[in-house]
C-alpha cells in the first residue's frame, strides 16, 4: 500500500503561488519582474507579500513595458539569472511577440548554444470572466508555431506546481500560461515536497475505450465531467489533458486514437489554425486508418473575440453540455 | 541633408592618459576593421560570400570605445556595424572571416548572417538583426550585475540613430534610469538608417539631448576621433563601473560604403555628400596625428599597413579553406540536449 505523502489542498491560484514562494526560498538567482508584482503582489495577489519577504531587487515593479519586460528578463537569463517575467494578462503579450519569438525562442540557436535564455514568462488567459475582447484571450496559437519555446498550460493545481518547478529548471525559455478561470474555480491536493512534472507528458485524466477526446486548460476540466456523464450513458471516453502544448505529446495521443479510433479535440482558442489544427493534422497522417469517424474539433468561433455582456461571452465558450452532444454524437458515430 | 560634425584640427593630440602602445592599437585596430571591411566587399563582389557589411567611418568610434572597455569583466551589447568594437575587445580576424565564410568553426557555426558576431569568451553578447532588440538584453545583462553587486563591470550596448526610433530603446533607457544600472548607450550616429536620413528619423535631430528625459547624463562627441571617444566613453563606462548609473553617449560619425553589399547609395544620397564627409576620414586623420605628433614614423605605419594585409590574407586563406558545418547541424542547439524535430 502507497502512504500517503504530506499534501495539502489548494486552488490553483494558490498553487502558482506557493511555487513561486518556494522557488524564490531555494535559488537566489530568480527574480521575478512584470506589472503590479510588488506593491500589489499581482492582480490576483499571486505574489502578494512576496515583495516585504525578498525584496525590492528580487520582486521588480516594471514600468508598463512589455517588450522590455520580456527583452530584459532575457539579458538577464543571458547573464546568468533566473528570471520569472510576467504578462499581466496574456491579451498584454503582443508588444513583447519579437522577443519571445525572434529573441529569447533563438537565443540558443542562433549562438549555437554559446547562450542560452532559462526563462520563464507567465501569464494568465482565457475566457468565462467577464474578460471581454482585452482580458480573455487565448495565445496559445500564436506561439506555438515557433521551435525554441516550450509552451505549458497546465489544468490542475498538482501539474502547475510540477510543470512551474520543470519551467524554472529548464535552461530554455518557457511561456506558461495561467487559465484564468481556473484559478480559483479548481481545488486539489498538492504534495508538499519538491517534483517535477516531465514537460511534453500528456495526462491520460480518464481511461476510456470508445473515444478519444484532447484538450487542455479550463476544457480539460469541463471535458473530464462531461467524459463522466457519458459514463452514465455507458459510453466509454477516453480524456487526455495536454498540459505541454509544445512539444506535445503525440505518443499518448497516437496510442490513445489507435485504441479508442476517434478523435474529438476541444479548446477555447478558435479554430482555424488551433493547436487542434495540428492534431488532427498528425492524427490524419499517422493513424488515418485506424479511425473509425472523422476527427472532429470543437472550437471558440472564428470571431476576433469574446464580448462583455453575458450572452456574447456565453456564446463563444463552449459548455459542458455542448461536449457531452459532440462526444455522445462521436461514440454512436 | 544630413551634415558631419566638423573635426578638430588634426594635429592636435590629447591623449586622454593613453600610452603610445595604446595609442597604436587604436589605430592598427582601425586599418584592420578597413581591411576587413574592404576584404568582405571583395569576396562578395566575387562570389564567394553572399553578403557583407562594412562599418566604414565608424573606424574611430569604436576603435576609441573599445579601449575604454575593461576586457574580462564589461559586457558588450552589439549591433552588426561594431566589427571595430569587436575587433578591439579581443575578437580576432580570423574569426571575422569565419563569420563571413559561414563556417562550422565560426562561434554560431556559420548560423548568422556576417558581423552577427558573438563570444562568451570575450563578453560579447549574442544578437540578432532585429534593431533594438538587443538593448533591453544590455540591460539585463547590467540588471544582473548589479544584483550581484559586482562593482567593477559595466555593460556597454550600442546602436545607430535609426535605432532610437524603436520603443525598445525608449523601454530600456527608462528602465536603466529608474534602477541606475551599470551601462552605457553608445549611439554611432552615422547619418543614415539604409536610406532614411535623420531629419526623417526624429523631430530633434541630435539624440544626446534625450538623455535629459531619462534622467541620465548624456554627452555628443565627434567620432571621427578616436581619442575624444575614448574620453567620453571612459568617463560613462567608469560611473557606470561605480555606481553611478547609465549614461547615453552620441558619436557623430558617418556610413561612407552602402548599408551592405546588397544596397546602392546612390539611389538616396549624393555622391557630393559622400565626398564631403570623406574629407574627414578618420582612418588618414588619425595617421595623420600619430606621425606629426611622432607616435609613429611613416615608416611604421607603412609596416603596420602591410602587417594588416598580411594577417588578413591570413585569415582570409584560413578562414576559406576550413568546412561549413554539415547539413545535420540544422537540428541541434534548438533546445538543450536531444531534440527530434516534429514532422
Amino acid at each position: 500500500m502507497a502512504v500517503a505523502t504530506p499534501a495539502k489542498t489548494m486552488t490553483n491560484v494558490e498553487a502558482v503561488r506557493s511555487t513561486l514562494y518556494d522557488a524564490l526560498k531555494r535559488d537566489d538567482r530568480i527574480v521575478i519582474l512584470g506589472e503590479d508584482v510588488g506593491n500589489r503582489g499581482n492582480v490576483f495577489l499571486i505574489t502578494k507579500g512576496f515583495i516585504d519577504e525578498f525584496g525590492p531587487e528580487r520582486i521588480i515593479d516594471t514600468p508598463i513595458a512589455e517588450a522590455s519586460i520580456v527583452g530584459i528578463a532575457i539579458g538577464m537569463a543571458m547573464e546568468g539569472l533566473r528570471p520569472i517575467a510576467e504578462i499581466q494578462f496574456a491579451d498584454f503579450i503582443y508588444p513583447a511577440f519579437n522577443q519571445i519569438v525572434g529573441e529569447a525562442a533563438k537565443t540558443r540557436y542562433r549562438s549555437n548554444g554559446e547562450y542560452t535564455c532559462p526563462l520563464v514568462i507567465r501569464t494568465p488567459y482565457g475566457g468565462g470572466v467577464r474578460g471581454a475582447l482585452s482580458h480573455s484571450v487565448s495565445i496559445e496559437a500564436l506561439f506555438y508555431h515557433v521551435p525554441g519555446l516550450t509552451i505549458l498550460a497546465p489544468s490542475t493545481p498538482r501539474d502547475i506546481k510540477g510543470l512551474l518547478n520543470a519551467a524554472i529548471e529548464a535552461n530554455d525559455p518557457v511561456l506558461f500560461l495561467e487559465h484564468k478561470r481556473t484559478y480559483r474555480l479548481i481545488k486539489d491536493e498538492v504534495p508538499d515536497e519538491y517534483y517535477t512534472v516531465p514537460i511534453g507528458k500528456a495526462n491520460v485524466s480518464k481511461v476510456g475505450h470508445q473515444l478519444t477526446v484532447v484538450s487542455y486548460g479550463l476544457y480539460a476540466h469541463q471535458a473530464l465531467d462531461a467524459a463522466h456523464r457519458l459514463e452514465e450513458e455507458d459510453h466509454s471516453v477516453e480524456v487526455i489533458d495536454l498540459r505541454s502544448i509544445r512539444p506535445m505529446d503525440r505518443s499518448t495521443i497516437l496510442e490513445s486514437v489507435r485504441k479508442t479510433r476517434k478523435l474529438l479535440i476541444v479548446h477555447e482558442d478558435n479554430k482555424f489554425g488551433g493547436i487542434g489544427a495540428e492534431i488532427s493534422a498528425m492524427v490524419a497522417e499517422e493513424a488515418l486508418f485506424d479511425l473509425d469517424a472523422p476527427i472532429r474539433r470543437l472550437c471558440g468561433p472564428d470571431v476576433p473575440a469574446m464580448g462583455y455582456a453575458l450572452p456574447l461571452e456565453e456564446e463563444f465558450m463552449i459548455s459542458t453540455e455542448r461536449m457531452v452532444d459532440a462526444m455522445r454524437e462521436m461514440v454512436t458515430f | 541633408m544630413a551634415k558631419t560634425m566638423t573635426s578638430a584640427a588634426p594635429g592636435k593630440l590629447e591623449r586622454h592618459g593613453l600610452t603610445d602602445e595604446q595609442l597604436r592599437a587604436i589605430f592598427r585596430n582601425m586599418l584592420m576593421q578597413r581591411q576587413l571591411d574592404n576584404r568582405g566587399f571583395q569576396l562578395n563582389r566575387q562570389g564567394k560570400i553572399p553578403f557583407a557589411l562594412g562599418s566604414e567611418g565608424h573606424e574611430a568610434i569604436q576603435a576609441g570605445a573599445a579601449m575604454a572597455f575593461d576586457r574580462g569583466k564589461d559586457v558588450l551589447a552589439p549591433y552588426y556595424r561594431d566589427l571595430g568594437l569587436a575587433l578591439g575587445i579581443g575578437f580576432t580576424p580570423l574569426e571575422v572571416m569565419l563569420s563571413l565564410f559561414a563556417r562550422a568553426a565560426d562561434h554560431n557555426g556559420g548560423r548568422q548572417f556576417p558581423n552577427h558576431y558573438s563570444s562568451r569568451r570575450i563578453g560579447m553578447m549574442s544578437f540578432s538583426s532585429i534593431l533594438a532588440a538587443q538593448i533591453p538584453h544590455a540591460v539585463g545583462a547590467a540588471y544582473a550585475i548589479k544584483y550581484r553587486k559586482e562593482a567593477g563591470r559595466a555593460v556597454l550596448v550600442t546602436f545607430g540613430e535609426g535605432t532610437t526610433s524603436e520603443g525598445e530603446w525608449h523601454e530600456s533607457l527608462n528602465f536603466a534610469a529608474v534602477h541606475a544600472l551599470p551601462i552605457v548607450f553608445l549611439c554611432e550616429n552615422n547619418q543614415w538608417a539604409i536610406s532614411t536620413p535623420v531629419d526623417k528619423q526624429m523631430g530633434q535631430p541630435e539624440v544626446w539631448k534625450r538623455g535629459a528625459g531619462y534622467g541620465m547624463p548624456a554627452e555628443r562627441f565627434d567620432g571621427f576621433d578616436p581619442l575624444a571617444t575614448y574620453d567620453v566613453v571612459r568617463r560613462a563606462m567608469e560611473r557606470a563601473r561605480s555606481c553611478g548609473g547609465p549614461t547615453l553617449v552620441e558619436g557623430m560619425c558617418y556610413r561612407f560604403l552602402s548599408h551592405s553589399t546588397d544596397d546602392d547609395d546612390r539611389t538616396y544620397r549624393t555622391k557630393e555628400e559622400v565626398d564631403r564627409n570623406r574629407q574627414h576620414d578618420p582612418v588618414p586623420r588619425f595617421e595623420r596625428v600619430l606621425v606629426e605628433n611622432a607616435i609613429m614614423t611613416a615608416a611604421d605605419v607603412d609596416s603596420m599597413k602591410k602587417d594588416v594585409l598580411r594577417e588578413t590574407n591570413a585569415a582570409t586563406d584560413e578562414a576559406e579553406a576550413l568546412p561549413y558545418a554539415p547539413p545535420s547541424e540544422l537540428y541541434t542547439n534548438v533546445y538543450e540536449g536531444a531534440y527530434e524535430p516534429w514532422q
